[in-house]
Parts: structure tokens; C-alpha cells; sequence
């Protein structure tokens, strides 16, 4: 094993260790804290401690143990936790993943950071007054004089050049009693008081469980009778009559093994893309069988539809490689919204909906920062301090919402408030300050976009939190980067609702195909309200050279595909042809096309890999008989006939520019 | 096939192995280890509202992936469509695109002394392009930076080109 992979491994490990100490920190009963989850934050500093020790680093080290000492104490109930005290903790967690990032760049952390967190602890420690237990299992970093035990640690291979680092790490557990070193294997006699599962946990950073075994041997005469042949770690743990330490070894085991598999992304990538073939290559075999004689070909249909079923659930499963629950986004923002309410002096209750839906990770990764920013400025502007919120009729406690959902082919997120909601007259003041063309007849909707130009902030002080609005047009700006769109609607008094929506850029798309001249354009089935028939008196014209169909007393806007992707010898009379009516986004308007092909799950590629962004086409999709078909834009595709028509007819309203701001 | 090359190159480093193609009359050359594949035309998607030379998409196993006519970009040769017509794969660095040609003739090694700056060309192809003209025997290739091209502006195949 390469020096720098074990400490990729480390690195690895201690952010998710950190992490679970963060979400079991923030889930702590306070009043009656769970025994159970005691012991996981404080194996967690524990484990973390051992590693950092290991590879010396000193300040990660240091910070831990003061940490883990405490930590310890708690478990054994000899200190009582109050909500400063876990908010300190919070803290530490948050110094020491600044610590692992530092160290994982190869940077020195922050010493002035690390000696204020060390004095909050010392202090935290010397302030309780039960009794201190020193020199117990947290104290490996002191070697013990007096150890009643003789353990028997083997390990196997490892490298001869890396047994004395392993000695050396061993020796902070205990008196090195006796050791042996052959070609790949190491025999340490240690006189320790340290359990085995400490042990290993902390070994476990540099070795495989299967590699290691513990065993404890009678006290003397430990130096010569070393036995060679190396003894399962489970095994060994029972071996030595300490059976809670053997079902705990076991149960760690079992976590790692089952937690993760680091794989990069371009090979799943890859993966997708076979797999992809092969469905692909599976329904031309099947187009092809499909023709011949069904007597004939009895078994070699019947071999076809399983082949079928296998390559489709393949491909799904390959599929949800990729996709990552919403879950790992929200789950940061218990955490964020404790800290700033309590920073704010304000009460806020976290709601989160659909935390398992899936999103492709890439999206995941990228949706954060936006997201982010958006919470801050609910909790710092949307939602009021308590006082003001009693004065309003309104509970003392705001809610924020966190909701994600599937939409057709898009993922909504909601990022909703029941606070003050936005001012109007202010955000008027401010866009005429600024420069914007704006009117007093601009609808409460129209006034809200604004929010969402370069440079807007309303708040009416700006704090150290976020300034409303401020980087709202960032926020914009990086979700169009992503293939979405974002809006936001307002209840003045009643709270703000941020939506943003985002394609699923990596996904099995369900869609209809649809047919125009002798082109095949697919559409996402989600944005596919109802399709129909029209008689040419629903049709009417209006100014600008548009039309519009009516359906059941609501006028739509009619957008020929043929004219927008000017498609040859297709068919124009609408009466003739299928009326699709549509809806991403926005208002529903109908989509003409000549006919309707069917229904199927397509496989979205990108257009932008090899080629570039083409209006009106979210992507493209190889069909059943290896050809390439587009996937309509449904948004873009209105704008898209929008903007014909103005350069066709020169008409231009006012309130189709603004919406063209907000949706481009 | 790229890999020969690639041994063949660092054999003789000097030399240039490169893929010669014929629009109308004329011989062109790009560099071989551009070129992924040859292949016939077939199973193109049709892109609304680009410039003509675009004729669209193909699936190449799995790559969705742009196909150019260099014919009709450079108004030269008969920009028909059969069995016959071939289309050049270019690996641009992390892209691959097809450029549609008249013909595939020869793949040729130049050494250094074959390779004559380019003069000034009254149309078509721009000079900018132009890595310079290739002389063997009687014949005249002109040597292009299919790179520099396939990506520029006027090519509209990749997004900066366009804003």
C-alpha cells in the first residue's frame, strides 16, 4: 500500500466520522442523552485521535483528545450537558474538519483557531466539577508504566519498512513487550490495559481488519513463545473472554465494509454509457426477431424478452449508481439553521420534505452553495424575531421548509419561509435607484423577479449573515449553469417561497415521441398535460401574428414545432395534426406536431459533450434503431416561437421581455 | 491503428504522418493522429436553425456526436449523399466530430523539407487554418489545422465559439 493512499484512507474516514459526530451531536437529547449515541461521538473523536496520531499530526491530535476527554466523561455520566456545552463540541467538530482539510492540502491549520477551541475545553473540563478520571482508555498518548495484561498483536502482510512505524504507533498503547518482524509479518507483545477494540480501531486506519489479529497471552514469559500462525480478529477478541469488545470489532467491521466503495466518476460513467449500448444494440436485435416467423422463432423470442428484461434492469441499477438522495444536501442545514437562529436571536423550526429523492450526484455536489445562500436569507430576512412575529398574530417559532420532488424530467427543490415575505415599495425604490425600468402597474410576481438582477439587495441593514439579495443573481446565474431555473413567489406577511428546478442531466427520461415531417423529436412526458385533436374554430389569431387555441374556456398559446425547427413537408393544418398542450414551467400553451409515436424511457446524453447547446433541445437520445433524436425544451420552446414572432412581426411587449429576463 | 503511428512518429520524430483527403480537385492532408476513424454517412439528425455545413448528429457507439460537411462549408465538390460518401472521425482534443469529404486517398509521411509556408488564398479555406502546403513529387497537399478549425468561430461547433 502507497504511503499517500493510507492517507487518502484517513483523511476519508475522519471527514465521515466527523460528520456522524455532527449529526449525532445535533440529534442529542440533551435533557437524557442516549448512552448509545454518547459512545458513538465519543469512538468517533476516539478513532480520529488514533489516526492523527499516527500519522503525527499534532494539533488534530491535541484538539481530539481534549475533545474525546470530555466526550468520555459524559458517557460515564460524569458531566452534565447543556446545550453551550454541545454547541462548544459543535465547534471543536467543525475546527477539526478545518484541521483534516488543512492537513489534506498539505497546509499547517490555524493556530489561533486551535488554541482558542483547546482553552474552551480545558475551561469546559476544569468548570465541571465531578471527578476527573485520567490515564483511562483515552489517554493512549501517555504511554502506560503499569499494564495488566500481555496482548499478542499480529500483523500481517505489511511491508518489513513499515514495521517500525507500527511498533512505534504500538508502543503509545503500552510497553512493548517483545517483537518479531519476517518478511511480511509482525509480532508485537504489548502490555496494555488498552482494549482490543481500541487497538484496532486505531490500526484500522493503516491496516485491513483481515490482516490484524489481538490476542491476549498470559503475562510472562510473552517474549519467547511468539506464535506464528495469525488468528481471525473476531476470533481472537472471544479467544481472550471479552465478548462486548468482539461484538462491537465485528459490528465496526461490518459498518466499513458496507459504507462505501470510492469509485470516480468517469468509470460509472462509462459504465452507463455500455450499458446504454447495450440496451440500444438489445432493441435493434429485437426489431430485428420481431419479423420472423413466431413458430419458428419460439425460443429465440423467448430469449429475447429475457435478454430484455435483464439489459433494462442493468441499466437501472447502473443508473442509481449515480443518484444521490436530496438527504445528503439537507441533512446539512439542521446545523446551519440551529447556528444562525440562535446567532439571530430568532426561533426557527427546519422542515425537510422528500429528503430521498434522488438527484445525479454531479447536480447534488453543485446545488449546495445555492442552496446555502437561499436558507441564510430566508432565516436572516424571511423569517421574523419572535417578538415581531407575536405582534403579527404569528407563532413565536418560523418554519422553513425544505422540500424536493420529482417533477416530469426535473427535480423541484422549495426553499420555503413563513416569515415578513419581500416589500414591494422597497424593492420599486431600490430597482429605480439602480437603474432598472420599472412601474408602479408592474404585477406583485414582476416585482419579485427583480430581486434576481445583478447587484440587488434590500435589507434595511445589512448584516453579517447575508444581505437580501445580494448574490441572488449569483444564485441565478449558477442554477441556469446547471440546466434549471429558479423564481421565487411572495405572500407579503405570509412568507416567501424560493422554487428551483433542475433537469436530471444523467437519467432514464420517460417520453413521448412524437413525429413531425419525418423527423422524431422527443418530449418529456412529465410536460405533457393532455394531447388532442382541434377544430379549426377553436383557432383564433391575435395581434402580433401569433394564434391561439382554445380548450375548455382557457386560451393557449400555439407553437408549431415545424416552424420552430422549420422541419420540411410537414403537416400545417392543425385540424389534421395533434395539439399537444404543455407545461414546464409557467403558463401551459399547446404544441402542434403531426402525430404521436409512443411512449418510452429514453437515455438523456448531452449534447454539449462533442457539440454545443442547441436551442429548443435540452438533449438528445439514440432511439431504437441507433439514430440520434432531440429532446425538446419545452420552456425554451416557447420562447423560442415567441421570439419568431417578434422578429417576424416586430411586436414587442413589455411583459414578454421581462419574463424572457427571468427564465434566460 | 493511432498507436503504429504514434511508434512510427517516434521513430523518425521529424516526420509528419498525415491523412490526405480530396475536396473537388483538390488534395488536403490533416494530421494522422487527429483522426479517430473513417466511416460512411449515414444515420444523421438533422439540427434546425445552424448554418448548412452542419448536417446534424450521429450516434457513434454511444457519442452523440456533430457531423460537418467540408464540402458544403467551402463551396468545393458535389455535397451528395450515398454509400460512398465518407466521413473523417477527428479527435479534437476531449471532442470528436465528423467532417464529411469527397474521398480518403492516402496516408503519407512528410519530412520537414516537404512542408512549404502557405501563400495567401484568394477564398475558401482561410490562411489562418493553414499549417502549410505539402509537396511530394508532383502532387500539392494542403496541410490544415483541423484543430484550430473544427473549433473556431466561424465553425459554430463549440460553445465559446458562439457567444
Amino acid at each position: 500500500m502507497d504511503i499517500s493512499d493510507l492517507y487518502q484512507t484517513f483523511f476519508d474516514e475522519a471527514d465521515e466520522l466527523l460528520d456522524d459526530m455532527e449529526r449525532l451531536l445535533i440529534n442529542l437529547d440533551i435533557a437524557a442523552p442516549d448512552d448509545e449515541d454518547l459512545n458513538a461521538i465519543f469512538r468517533a473523536a476516539h478513532s480520529i485521535k488514533g489516526g492523527a496520531g499516527t500519522f503525527g499530526f499534532a494539533y488534530l491530535q491535541d484538539t481530539t483528545h481534549l475533545l474525546e476527554n470530555l466526550l468520555d466523561r459524559a458517557r460515564h455520566h460524569e458531566l452534565t450537558l447543556d446545550r453551550d456545552m454541545v454547541d462548544v463540541f459543535l465547534q471543536t467538530r467543525d475546527l477539526l474538519k478545518a484541521q483534516v482539510a488543512c492537513h489534506r492540502e498539505q497546509d499547517t491549520p490555524d493556530e489561533a483557531a486551535y488554541e482558542r477551541i483547546c482553552a474552551t475545553l480545558r475551561q469546559l473540563a476544569a468548570q465541571d466539577a465531578a471527578p476527573q478520571v485520567q490515564g483511562s482508555a483515552a489517554e493512549p498518548a501517555q504511554p502506560l508504566a503499569e499494564g495488566t495484561r500481555v496482548l499478542e498483536i499480529t500483523i500481517c502482510s505489511v511491508a518489513a519498512g513499515e514495521h517500525d512505524v507500527l511498533v512505534e504507533e504500538l508502543g503509545l498503547f503500552g510497553d512493548i513487550v517483545a517483537r518479531e518482524s519476517s518478511a511480511d509479518r509482525l509480532t508485537v507483545h504489548l502490555r496494555s490495559d488498552e482494549s482490543e477494540a481500541n487497538i484496532e480501531s486505531v490500526l484500522c486506519f493503516v491496516v485491513d481488519a483481515d490482516q490484524l489479529s489481538i490476542v491476549a497471552v498470559t503475562d510472562q514469559g510473552a517474549g519467547t513463545a511468539l506464535e506464528p500462525t495469525p488468528v481471525p480478529a473476531g476470533e481472537a477478541a472471544s479467544a481472550s473472554g471479552n465478548e462486548p469488545a468482539a461484538a462491537r470489532s465485528d459490528k465496526r467491521t461490518a459498518a466499513t465494509e458496507t459504507s462505501s466503495l470510492r469509485v470516480s466518476t468517469e468509470k460509472v460513467d462509462r459504465i452507463i454509457n455500455l450499458v446504454g449500448e447495450l440496451v440500444i444494440t438489445q432493441s435493434m436485435l429485437e426489431q430485428t426477431t420481431a419479423g420472423l416467423d413466431p413458430e419458428l422463432a419460439a425460443r429465440l423470442a423467448e430469449g429475447m424478452s429475457q435478454l430484455q428484461r435483464n439489459a433494462r434492469d442493468l441499466q437501472e441499477a447502473v443508473m442509481s449508481v449515480r443518484m444521490t438522495p436530496m438527504d445528503y444536501v439537507f441533512s446539512r442545514f439542521p446545523r446551519l439553521v440551529r447556528d444562525l437562529s440562535s446567532k439571530l436571536g430568532k426561533q426557527v423550526e427546519l422542515e425537510t420534505l422528500g429528503a430521498s429523492t434522488e438527484l445525479d450526484k454531479g447536480l447534488i455536489e453543485r446545488i449546495m452553495d445555492p442552496l446555502t445562500h437561499l436558507v441564510r436569507n430566508s432565516l436572516d430576512h424571511g423569517i421574523e424575531t419572535p417578538e415581531a412575529r407575536e405582534a403579527a398574530g404569528k407563532p413565536r417559532t418560523g418554519t422553513l421548509t425544505l422540500a424536493a420532488r420529482h417533477q416530469g424530467g426535473n427535480i423541484l427543490i422549495e426553499i420555503r419561509d413563513d416569515g415578513a415575505g419581500l416589500n414591494r415599495e422597497r424593492l420599486l425604490a431600490k430597482a429605480r435607484q439602480n437603474g432598472l425600468p420599472v412601474s408602479d402597474a408592474m404585477s406583485d410576481d414582476e416585482v419579485w423577479q427583480l430581486i434576481f438582477a445583478p447587484g440587488f439587495s434590500t435589507a434595511a441593514a445589512v448584516t453579517d449573515v447575508s444581505g437580501r439579495g445580494v448574490g441572488m443573481d449569483v444564485v441565478k446565474r449558477n442554477i441556469q449553469q446547471l440546466g434549471g431555473h429558479v423564481d421565487l413567489a411572495c405572500e407579503p406577511g405570509a412568507g416567501t417561497t424560493v422554487r428551483i428546478v433542475l433537469p436530471l442531466t444523467l437519467a432514464i427520461m420517460d417520453s413521448m415521441s412524437v413525429r413531425v415531417g419525418a423527423e422524431v423529436f422527443i418530449m418529456p412526458l412529465g410536460a405533457i398535460m393532455e394531447s388532442m385533436q382541434v377544430k379549426s374554430e377553436q383557432v383564433k389569431p391575435v395581434a402580433g401574428g401569433g394564434r391561439v387555441i382554445h380548450v375548455r374556456g382557457e386560451y393557449l398559446a400555439l407553437v408549431e414545432l415545424h416552424r420552430v425547427f422549420d422541419v420540411p413537408n410537414a403537416e400545417t393544418d392543425l385540424a389534421r395534426g395533434i395539439v399537444m398542450v404543455v407545461q414546464s414551467e409557467g403558463r401551459p400553451f399547446a404544441l402542434f406536431v403531426d402525430e404521436l409515436i409512443g411512449q418510452h424511457q429514453v437515455v438523456v446524453k448531452n449534447l454539449e459533450t462533442h457539440y454545443r447547446k442547441v436551442p429548443g433541445v435540452s438533449a438528445a437520445t439514440i432511439l431504437g434503431d441507433g439514430s440520434v433524436a432531440l429532446i425538446l425544451d419545452v420552456l425554451a420552446l416557447s420562447r423560442l416561437s415567441r421570439q419568431r414572432q417578434k422578429t417576424e412581426t416586430r411586436v414587442d411587449t413589455p411583459s414578454v421581455n421581462l419574463e424572457q429576463e427571468i427564465v434566460s | 491503428m493511432s498507436q503504429a503511428v504514434a511508434y512510427k512518429t517516434e521513430d523518425d520524430s521529424t516526420n509528419m504522418e498525415v491523412l490526405v483527403f480530396t475536396l473537388a480537385t483538390e488534395e488536403y492532408a490533416v494530421d494522422i493522429l487527429k483522426v479517430q476513424e473513417i466511416r460512411g454517412y449515414s444515420g444523421v439528425t438533422r439540427i434546425a436553425n445552424v448554418p448548412d455545413f452542419v448536417k446534424g448528429v450521429t450516434n457513434l457507439r454511444g457519442e452523440i456526436v456533430p457531423i460537418v460537411d467540408l464540402r458544403l462549408k467551402f463551396d468545393l465538390g458535389n455535397a451528395t449523399y450515398d454509400e460512398h460518401t465518407v466521413v473523417i472521425v477527428l479527435n479534437i482534443g476531449e471532442r470528436i466530430m465528423g467532417v464529411v469529404v469527397d474521398g480518403v486517398s492516402d496516408v503519407l509521411s512528410l519530412t520537414p523539407d516537404q512542408i512549404k509556408a502557405a501563400p495567401d488564398f484568394g477564398s475558401g479555406l482561410s490562411t489562418e487554418y493553414l499549417q502549410g502546403l505539402g509537396s511530394i513529387d508532383e502532387r500539392m497537399l494542403i496541410l490544415v489545422d483541423i484543430e484550430k478549425m473544427m473549433t473556431s468561430r466561424e465553425m459554430a461547433l463549440v460553445e465559446q465559439a458562439t457567444a
